[in-house]
């Protein structure tokens, strides 16, 4: 499917959004002003953006402990997601969640996950609203190579399947799940074959690749909507950074992340493929850049000054209905 | 003196009452009694209620004790002449236990019945039969016919006596539609036409008071009487705070509070008497009904309805029956009566008069219609 | 108003509130049964018979048969209940949270508040608990303090057909995580249950019987062998107050603290082993809130700290009984200060 001139900036500005937001976290964390665990995006980006690029507020997904970055791909506030991460009262979940747990139900994000595999059972839920209601939502899982091992996704795949619900089971292999290589944590070698073994179509992507994202992402959506049921893609892309922030990552071989930003940065990917096919230019990339960076520069600042949740903020919210 | 040996059994007040359970002997083995006299407390389901003795003599057993519980028509006590001998006495007891089947007893009695008027499903309950004028009892707001319970079967010894629930109440449909008093009167006489009834005796308590007194307005060729225990539609005075908490009430503490108020002595309002108010407050609809019937009938200042001026053109007799201790409606609106009406303020009472002083209640009602039949 | 078992009156008030709401949806194994077989479609209606009916009525898009799958059953429940339904799902042994627990303990239970207060989770999970049935370890236990101690989480335990039905309904209605314990020897006791629908709120207990002498605390299916007790102890002229809180979180504490205050002595009766039950739970917010007013020692009469044996003789020395309950409660009522 073509893009046209506003779509390939919109997906641009999302891959390139991101970046800047986990590259900045990077530093900030560093510096020991954000409390808890942070587990970084960058190097992934092309996924997001091609998946999120067919969705609307009305779709659904669910996103892993590495979440930042389907978060802002699905329409979320970066500045509110920057207050989040700091757990500032006025964060996107009221500092009470924080960047494992950051979420915005008015934009279809059902969460960020800190139980590796805890996602994909809720994917389901989901696909049961959208089908019940009539609502022709879809509901879309991102599944990294570890949790492609947990039980809870083999139960989801195989419960969309017998109720036929319209799921997109996205997985990311980044390659390592914490410190283990996923030569080794899956047995079959295969994500996607394995899968496949569950009865839905799958198929396999460069998850560099923006546009075979995009375009094997439209396929499944389409076919979810349509009422033909789930199907999932397998795109593969390193991750720049380590499992969380503080990661010594021994576990990786000399200059290898070097080797990655150099070779294997979806975002060069994107900017040389659509250079190259007179689609965009240098200028304009290089103008969403600065304006990603300004953009986030606000955004930590914003953070760092607002305030904390107060004592009466603790005790709120654990129940919908009076207790 | 009579030789007869009367048993004393434990009476059946209202539908649902399976056992009672004596609380305390008012009267002592030998003593001297007349018809009428209070000779035991029992505690059923509704409420503490005191049993008068059917006849005179001298209370010569206590059979069931302080605490024990007996189906209804188990053997409470004797009563008979001084001089039925010792053995007589005994023999009765002794026959009476071996004889005694309680579910055969309690099964007998009518049972409520519905029928659908103007689309609304009404419950109701018809006891007793016969040719005289029959009575139509009305609840009050937040009750239902088993307020009747210590009334309707002493009045139906002399003609039918049917009570209902009012829409919102009891077993009825809880769609109340206007919700204001003429909607009741339809309902009411919806009900006569039903039951093929040209002419009725009316007793009516608190709002259901202002409901009979509405009929005898709009239809007095078909009312004989009205009874009115406690109405409302007589001044402007009412314990609103107490219907918003009436209203409010969905805890057993808040119940329970709430129903004391209607009481001249709040240790009568027994653990059922809460549960089943509760009951009743948690069905659907119930809490939009009331709420809608009090806005059409109360507002910030008190009663939205009056009939004091209107009172010139009710033909029919009044009979105006109040407890002195009423807290919700003074008994003082009873002077807005006409000259003519008979009115009585009952010691020892509250506004739920009928329970707290039944037998007073009852020889009153039955005196009173007998006279206008 | 009809006599109805604890099944019927549980079947009533799913079958009224999936007619009153079309977003209540049923999930589970087995909730209908026969799915992919050549036999009857609603083969079982629920292992127990408490979902059946409801698949002829509202079909097979509402009553939901799964696989044998309990993550992603709880988990569809949880992700469909923040997304716009109103799922019951069955998890059809309580025993079995183990295999799912991560999305009622992790996600369902936690969503709100993680989110800021912006999601409201409104599932419940029906699930069976209790033993006597000789179904032994696996398949009997009581854990419903294991869910009371969770956040975010509401649990009912009802002990009669009249609750059980106002219980469901409020649970439906409730907009949280609510966990519906049923004792599978309890389904077919019956109770006065009208057929309007009707609700009763959570953290309001049951007044079951009162009297001066001692408090007896009872759960579920001790509600009866507690009313046993007492009725055994009256004879002995000792009178007993029985409450029922019939939901352990939210609990009505006021309740409790209140029949200490009235009598000075406290029996708490709990089918589930005794370490961090739901007995020492309520004891110990008694010894906090209403020292003063203990005469005696409380006494928990629970199982025994062991799984739940097989043979059935075995099984009845586990199970807490009347007996049990009212030597506890003559042995502080004779308890000399």
């Amino acid at each position: 499917m073509q893009l046209n001139r506003d779509e390939l900036l919109a997906a641009y500005r999302t891959m390139a959004t991101i970046r800047e937001f986990e590259e900045r976290v990077h530093i900030e964390f560093a510096t020991g002003e954000m409390p808890g665990f942070v587990h970084l995006y960058a190097g992934e980006e092309a996924i997001a953006a091609g998946v999120c690029a067919h969705l609307a507020d009305t779709d659904y997904i669910t996103s892993t402990h590495r979440g930042h970055g389907h978060c802002i791909a699905k329409g979320c506030d970066v500045t509110a997601m920057m207050l989040e991460i700091y757990g500032r009262r006025d964060g996107l979940c009221g500092g009470k969640g924080g960047s494992m747990h950051i979420a915005d139900i008015d934009k279809g994000m059902l969460g960020a996950n800190g139980i590796v595999g805890g996602g994909p059972p809720q994917v389901v839920g989901a696909a049961l609203t959208a089908k019940t209601l009539a609502t022709g939502a879809v509901a879309v899982g991102f599944i990294g190579d570890g949790a492609s091992n947990q039980g809870t996704t083999f139960e989801a795949l195989n419960m969309a399947v017998v109720l036929n619900l319209p799921a997109v089971f996205v997985f990311e292999n980044n390659y390592i799940g914490e410190g283990t290589g996923v030569e080794y944590a899956v047995g079959s070698g295969d994500i996607a074959g394995r899968a496949a073994g569950f009865g839905l179509p799958v198929e396999k992507v460069d998850g560099l690749d923006f546009f075979a994202v995009h375009e094997a992402f439209g396929a499944c959506a389409e076919r979810a909507r349509s009422g033909g049921g789930p199907s999932a893609i397998e795109a593969s892309a390193p991750r720049f950074y380590g499992h969380f922030e503080g990661d010594p990552q021994l576990y990786r071989g000399d200059g290898e992340v070097d080797g990655l930003r150099a070779n294997s940065d979806c975002l060069k990917v994107f900017r040389r493929r659509v250079t190259e096919a007179g689609l965009l230019e240098d200028a304009a990339l290089n103008e969403i850049d600065e304006t990603a960076r300004a953009e986030i520069d606000s955004a930590v600042s914003t953070a760092r000054a607002a305030p904390p949740p107060g004592p009466d903020d603790l005790m709120t919210d654990v129940y919908a209905s009076a207790y | 003196m009579s030789e007869v040996v009367h048993k004393v059994t434990m009476p059946k007040w209202g539908l649902s009452m399976q056992e009672g359970t004596v609380v305390a002997w008012l009267v002592d083995e030998g003593a001297e009694i007349a018809a009428g006299d209070e000779i035991v407390e029992i505690e059923t389901e509704k409420l503490n209620n005191v049993f008068e003795a059917p006849v005179g003599g001298v209370l010569r057993r206590q059979v069931a004790g302080v605490g024990t519980t007996l189906p209804v028509g188990g053997l409470i006590g004797v009563i008979a002449g001084s001089d039925a001998t010792d053995a007589a006495i005994e023999s009765l007891v002794a026959q009476f236990e071996a004889d005694f089947v309680p579910e055969a007893v309690a099964a007998e009695g009518p049972v409520p019945q519905q029928v659908e008027i103007g689309g609304r499903r009404i419950n109701y309950l018809v006891m007793g039969d016969g040719a005289a004028t029959p009575l139509l009892l009305i609840h009050g707001f937040g009750g239902d016919l088993t307020t009747w319970m210590f009334n309707q079967s002493a009045l139906a010894e002399t003609r039918p006596v049917i009570a209902l629930d009012l829409l919102g109440h009891g077993a009825s449909d809880k769609q109340v539609g206007a919700g204001d008093v003429p909607a009741f009167a339809e309902i009411v006489l919806g009900l006569l036409d039903d039951l093929a009834i040209d002419r009725a005796h009316l007793a009516g308590h608190s709002l259901g008071g202002a409901v009979a007194l509405e009929l005898a307005l709009v239809n007095s060729g078909r009312i004989a009487s009205l009874a009115l225990l406690a109405p409302a539609g007589l001044g402007r005075e009412i314990d609103g705070d107490y219907i918003a908490r009436f209203i409010a009430a969905d805890r057993r503490k808040a119940a329970k509070e709430v129903l004391g108020h209607l009481v001249h002595d709040p240790a009568l309002v027994s653990r059922d008497m809460v549960e089943n108010l509760l009951r009743y407050k948690r069905t659907d609809g119930v809490g939009e009904a009331l709420r809608k019937i009090a806005d059409a009938v109360f507002d910030e200042g008190g009663q939205a309805i009056s009939y004091g001026d209107r009172l010139g053109d009710v033909a029919a007799p009044i009979l105006c029956l109040w407890g002195a201790d009423d807290a919700i409606i003074p008994p003082k609106h009873a002077a807005a009566l006409p000259k003519t009406a008979e009115i009585h303020v009952l010691n020892d009472a509250g506004h739920l008069l009928q329970m707290e002083q039944a037998s007073a209640v009852n020889g009153l009602i039955n005196a009173f219609v007998s006279t206008s039949d | 108003m009809t006599e109805k078992t604890i099944r019927d009156a549980i079947n009533e008030a799913l079958r009224q509130e999936m007619s009153r709401d079309p977003s209540v949806v049923v999930f589970g194994e087995d909730v209908a049964g026969g799915a992919g077989l050549a036999g009857e479609s609603d083969a079982f209606g629920g292992v127990m018979g408490v979902t059946k009916g409801l698949l002829g009525e509202f079909g097979a898009d509402r009553v939901i048969d799964t696989p044998i799958s309990e993550s992603a059953i709880i988990g569809m429940a949880a992700g469909s209940a923040v997304t716009g339904l109103r799922p019951v799902a069955e998890l059809m042994f309580c025993d079995f949270m183990g295999v799912c627990f991560d999305q009622i303990l992790n996600q369902a239970a936690k969503f709100r508040y993680m989110f800021g207060g912006k999601v409201k989770t409104p599932l419940v999970i029906r699930t069976t608990y209790g033993g006597g049935l000789g179904a032994a370890a696996q398949h009997s236990q009581c854990l419903y303090q294991m869910f009371t101690a969770v956040p975010g989480l509401k649990c009912v335990v009802a002990s009669n057909a009249y609750d059980a039905k106002g219980l469901m309904i409020e649970a439906i209605r409730d907009d949280d995580p609510v966990i519906f314990f049923e004792h599978k020897m309890m389904y077919d006791m019956t109770a006065e249950v009208p057929d309007e629908p009707y609700t009763i709120p959570f953290g309001e207990a049951n007044l079951v019987r009162e009297g001066g002498d001692v408090a007896i605390v009872a759960l579920g299916n001790m509600v009866a062998a507690a009313e046993a007790a007492a009725a055994t102890l009256a004879g002995e002229g000792i009178e007993c107050t029985i409450i029922d809180p019939r939901t352990t979180s939210p609990l009505d504490e006021d309740s409790i603290v209140e029949a200490v205050e009235e009598t000075g002595r406290l029996v708490i009766v709990d089918e589930s082993n005794p370490r961090c039950s739901i007995a020492a739970d309520i004891a110990g917010m008694v010894v906090g809130t209403a020292f003063d007013a203990l005469k005696a020692p409380i006494r928990q009469v629970t199982a025994p700290h062991t799984p739940v044996p097989f043979a059935p003789q075995l099984e009845q020395l586990y199970l807490p009984n009347a007996d049990k309950i009212a030597a506890a409660a003559r042995e502080i009522v004779s308890h000399a200060a």
